[in-house]
């Protein structure tokens, strides 16, 4: 399953090239063009110079994470964080490096902690990854600083339709423009594959100075927060209930003509969707629809529960629609005059 | 059937606080006379009823004793202070009243603080009783003399409410599933039990005598359906509990299957109940000699250990029916 | 069996306190290989006799149950709240993969959530999350979890055992089914061998919820001897030089109140004529283990106590070594050896 193969890979931001390389796989063949910049965007065009509308499509390869920082003479390794809440570590198994060695991320024992300390978050600083070393030079044999550092975490299909993975966000996104670009789609396309937007947008800032389409649809996993005891209006997305469409956050306002066109879309080929009811968070759209002398974005979401952790939840049912959506929006739109 | 209130009341309001069970304990052999096929006291007090059955030895355990207060100093004033016998959070205690063995009514209140909230604990408080001096006092208490809370045994249509509940509900649910039994198929043990709240101390001594296969507490619970409060399972009025854990006992999986089957074969209403704190006789006897398949059946119960323990009449009334329908189905 | 995947086998395998028949079919079958007679008391312990010559009785207590969670209700949406059995750091529990081990008898996949980044409140990432705030997500409607999962189903974390480097396992319930892999070794080596003691072997139940089994198992047995074996704190940097041993540093020998000091010296000379390495450690109070209740069962036993070390105890990834399990079984080998000839009632005497 693409979805499998996608969050079972691992790209920091910066480090993106595992994900670029199965993009690169599964697209070979299916386009006209691919083209990885100086910062590793992976860009793709498809039916170029076909009548129709442009559309861009863009989402990003990079995930949260953390990379080994500093290996001690004890030979337990320090570690540093790229979007991770710290309070997600304490008692989980890790993987580091090419050579995917084994860690464990333990705490003080709870025999040895008083009540006041256990209602404190536990700081990065008193976290460590054990790897069995007993030295700074036997674990330097396997681990180097710089290492990636991941959860052992396995895609897992549980309950009614959802999956269990790490790095939804925003493999989901990867997934929906890989089955896209694999349809019969008939109007020129580009595709934007973007490296370090979880380190503020960085990839897309260059890549949409390179693309120049008539607007862009940027797809991304979202949060939801659709458990108890949040009422109705804080639920963000409810998973199950559709693609998620962005109206309005940190980084964009989604112009209402194009959100329409959306939703248009939507209804008459009966896919469900719903709107994302927050303005928190930003998303590589903001960049887009700046370029240029200006270019219309719409968002495209599928909702996640906990995201950015190991074990982000979401709803399949939502991830083939928004395939769908975004399929059925380019047949309409891209032959529009 | 419906629930006899009026015994409740009865054995709601005898004063016995932990060591000093003896007009409960009577007032229980009273009633039941007739009922057992022999019973004893043993040396701690406990009350051993025996309803010959064929089958395995089966206890069931309730405890006579109550909390209450023991009088330590009486001071040239008149005011008296105390300890207490088992467990309370002092902030229940200020104003509430007491009365004495010998009918003495009297009142706690707090020594004054600088600052209550923070301040408060056991040792600040006092009972008064009206006494003009020390001598007057002594004269009506004596170092040593119990108390327990003097609030009346309220009950209606759908609730009782009174001090002691914990554990003369339990007490009362056993006396009426004694009388009910038909044919059990346990050779059972009714045991009222001593000395509960100050550490299941009758149950040990009692359940290692008996030596029983099985045993079944009978006690209190707490209810978590008042506002706000964690999301525990136990509704007050949502049948009788069966017990999964509490701090003293993880129930015997086979006690709590066959408890539930027949819950279900007789249609009684029950919900399974899950405590973080707390414990039951059930604890003593899980552990004693070899080892006792050990449950407990128990009423949810708001405001457990204040003046005002509070349950639903419906929930009483299942565990009677749970109680003798177990006791009939046997193992 | 190879102890190293005895130990594997028992900790992937449920069993938390009550509830430790999964845990205990595995270790009673693994002992029928190396003992005469294996049997299961009314309280869930596993009891596996190796016969000496009758002429004392030595049982040696590791229990096998370990901390777990259990359901208290049901949310709305599929989601399940939990209350624990056994002490957890709340901390350890977030983003954790569990299995309710439903009463349908269906073992239902899910996770614990956190609040993701985005929609923290200022202060949140300071403090921990509440136990009692937790939900655990099983990705089913409200409808279907019900014919699956309800209260007082157990829960346990979802994990297997990895190996790190030198020798070391990591994983759940380590605390305390190494040392019950420890006694599996010693089985083994004493297969063969003729002894003067009856040797027990008992894996007890609920020592995490108050030695429950112990109790009951020590009384049965009455033992002339009895030791507990349980996992003590290994070196980290959280914790003082006083709070702990050293790793791969071989058993520690327990000194203390609650431990005959004969008992303790015998494993003492034991470990030095057998050449095997030991730690030794002395503990002022009572000891968190069976060797509490052992001591004080009847009218009393002559009570020993050895630690495993092990590092983060009660986390998901408990760490020990191999090397000091098999240290630690050899050391109970070497301790029945050492019993022979001996007079017990001399031996023993204060």
């Amino acid at each position: 399953m693409l979805i499998k193969k996608l969050t079972d890979a691992n790209g920091l931001p910066g480090n993106e090239g595992e994900i670029r390389s199965i993009i690169k796989e599964e697209l070979e063949g299916h386009v006209d063009s691919m083209l990885t910049d100086r910062m590793g965007n992976l860009i793709v065009t498809k039916n170029a110079g076909k009548p129709g509308k442009h559309i861009g499509l863009s989402a990003h390869m990079d995930e949260v994470g953390m990379l080994v920082k500093r290996v001690e003479d004890s030979g337990l390794i320090r570690m540093g964080l790229f979007g991770l809440d710290p309070r997600i570590l304490p008692s989980k198994i890790v993987v580091i490096g090419k050579d995917k060695v084994k860690g464990v991320i333990g705490t003080k024992p709870v025999h040895m902690t008083k009540a006041d300390e256990r209602a404190k978050a536990i700081e990065l600083d008193a976290l460590y990854i054990d790897i069995g070393a007993s030295s700074k030079e036997e674990a330097e044999k396997s681990v180097s600083m710089g290492d990636f550092v991941y959860f052992d975490s396995e895609f897992t299909e549980f309950g009614e339709h959802k999956i269990k993975a790490k790095a939804l966000d925003d493999r989901a996104g990867c997934g929906i423009i890989i089955e896209v670009l694999k349809s019969d789609i008939k109007t020129p396309v580009t595709a934007v594959f973007c490296v370090q937007e979880e380190v503020g947008l960085r990839g897309s800032m260059a890549a949409a100075n390179r693309v120049s389409a008539d607007m862009f649809v940027n797809l991304e996993g979202t949060v939801s927060a659709d458990m108890p005891p949040n009422e109705d209006y804080e639920k963000v997305t409810v998973l199950g209930d559709g693609p998620a469409l962005s109206l309005i956050d940190r980084s964009s306002v989604y112009l209402k003509e194009y959100v329409n066109k959306m939703t248009a879309v939507a209804e008459e080929n009966a896919i469900p969707y719903q709107f994302r009811r927050t303005g928190a968070g930003g998303t590589d759209a903001g960049n887009y629809h700046t370029a240029h002398g200006g270019t219309p974005v719409i968002g495209v979401a599928v909702p996640c529960r906990y995201l950015h952790s190991p074990v982000s939840v979401m709803d399949k049912r939502d991830y083939e629609n928004a395939i769908k959506l975004v399929k059925a929006f380019i047949n309409k739109y891209g032959e529009e005059q | 059937m419906a629930v006899n209130t009026a015994l409740l009341k009865k054995v709601c309001e005898i004063i016995g606080p932990s060591g000093h069970e003896e007009h409960i304990r009577a007032a229980i052999l009273e009633d039941l006379k007739g009922y057992y096929d022999d019973y004893k006291v043993d040396a701690l007090g406990n009350l051993i009823v025996h309803k010959k059955g064929d089958g395995p030895k089966m206890m069931l355990a309730g405890h006579m004793d109550q909390i209450g207060f023991m009088v330590t100093h009486i001071d040239n004033e008149g005011f008296l202070r105390f300890s207490n016998i088992g467990g309370f959070d002092p902030f229940l205690l200020v104003s509430r009243r007491v009365v004495f063995a010998n009918g003495v009514q009297g009142v706690i209140r707090c020594e004054r603080l600088d600052d209550f909230r923070k301040d408060l604990s056991q040792n600040k408080l006092y009972i008064d009783i009206g006494a003009c001096c020390g001598d007057c006092a002594k004269k009506l208490v004596k170092i040593g003399d119990i108390a327990v809370y003097s609030a009346s045994c309220q009950v209606d249509e759908t609730k009782v409410m009174t001090p002691a509940l914990d554990d003369r509900l339990g007490c009362f649910i056993m006396m009426e599933a004694l009388k009910q039994l038909k044919a059990p198929k346990f050779d059972c043990y009714f045991v009222f039990t001593v000395q509960e709240e100050v550490g299941l101390r009758g149950a040990k001594t009692s359940v290692y005598n008996v030596d029983p296969e099985y045993g079944i507490a009978y006690d209190v619970t707490l209810a978590f359906d008042t506002p706000k409060a964690l999301k525990f399972p136990m509704k007050m009025g949502g049948g009788a509990c069966i017990k999964i854990k509490d701090n003293s006992v993880l129930c015997s999986r086979e006690v709590i299957n066959l408890m539930e089957k027949a819950a279900k074969d007789n249609n009684i209403k029950y919900q399974l109940e899950i405590l973080e704190g707390g414990g039951t006789d059930a604890g003593a006897m899980n552990i004693s000699k070899s080892g006792v398949l050990s449950g407990v059946i128990s009423v949810a119960t708001r405001y457990v250990h204040s003046d005002a323990e509070m349950c639903a009449i419906s929930d009483i009334e299942d565990s009677i029916n749970l109680t003798v329908k177990v006791l009939e189905m046997g193992a | 069996m190879d102890t190293k995947k005895f130990v594997m086998s028992i900790c992937d395998a449920s069993g938390v306190s009550g509830y430790e028949s999964e845990a205990a079919g595995i270790i009673k079958d693994a002992f029928a290989e190396y003992c005469d007679e294996v049997s299961i008391d009314r309280l869930g312990n596993v009891v596996a006799v190796k016969k000496g010559k009758g002429k004392a009785k030595v049982a040696f207590f590791s229990h096998m149950d370990e901390i777990g969670l259990v359901v208290l209700g049901l949310d709305k949406n599929g989601f399940v709240r939990f209350h624990q059995i056994g002490g957890y750091d709340q901390r350890t529990l977030l983003c954790q993969e569990v299995v309710i081990h439903g009463y349908s008898g269906e073992k239902v996949f899910g996770v614990i959530g956190i609040k993701p980044p985005h929609l923290q409140e200022p202060g949140d990432a300071e403090k921990s999350v509440k136990m009692s705030d937790m939900l655990i997500d099983t990705g089913y409607s409200e409808e279907k979890l019900k014919e699956l999962v309800r209260t007082g189903d157990i829960i346990t974390i979802k994990r297997k055992m990895i190996e790190l480097k030198n020798e070391a396992v990591s994983g759940k319930a380590l605390d305390d089914r190494a040392c019950v892999a420890a006694m599996y070794e010693c089985a083994k080596l004493l297969k063969d061998y003729n002894h003067d003691a009856d040797v027990y072997f008992v894996a007890t139940t609920q020592e995490e919820v108050g030695s429950m089994g112990a109790i009951v198992s020590t009384y049965n047995i009455e033992p002339d001897i009895g030791v507990a074996l349980d996992v003590g704190f290994a070196k980290t940097p959280e914790l003082k030089p006083s709070q702990c041993t050293e790793f791969n540093k071989g058993p520690v020998i327990e000194y203390g109140p609650n431990i005959h000091p004969k008992v303790a010296d015998m494993f003492k000379e034991a470990a030095k004529e057998e050449g095997i390495p030991f730690q030794l450690e002395v503990y002022t109070g009572n000891t968190g283990t069976d060797a509490r209740v052992v001591q004080v069962s009847r009218s009393g036993i002559a009570s020993g106590l050895l630690a495993l070390p092990l590092k983060y105890m009660h986390t998901s990834v408990e760490t020990i070594s191999v090397k000091d399990l098999k240290a630690t079984g050899r050391l109970l080998q070497a301790f029945v050896k050492h019993l022979n000839g001996k007079d017990l009632e001399e031996t023993l005497c204060l």
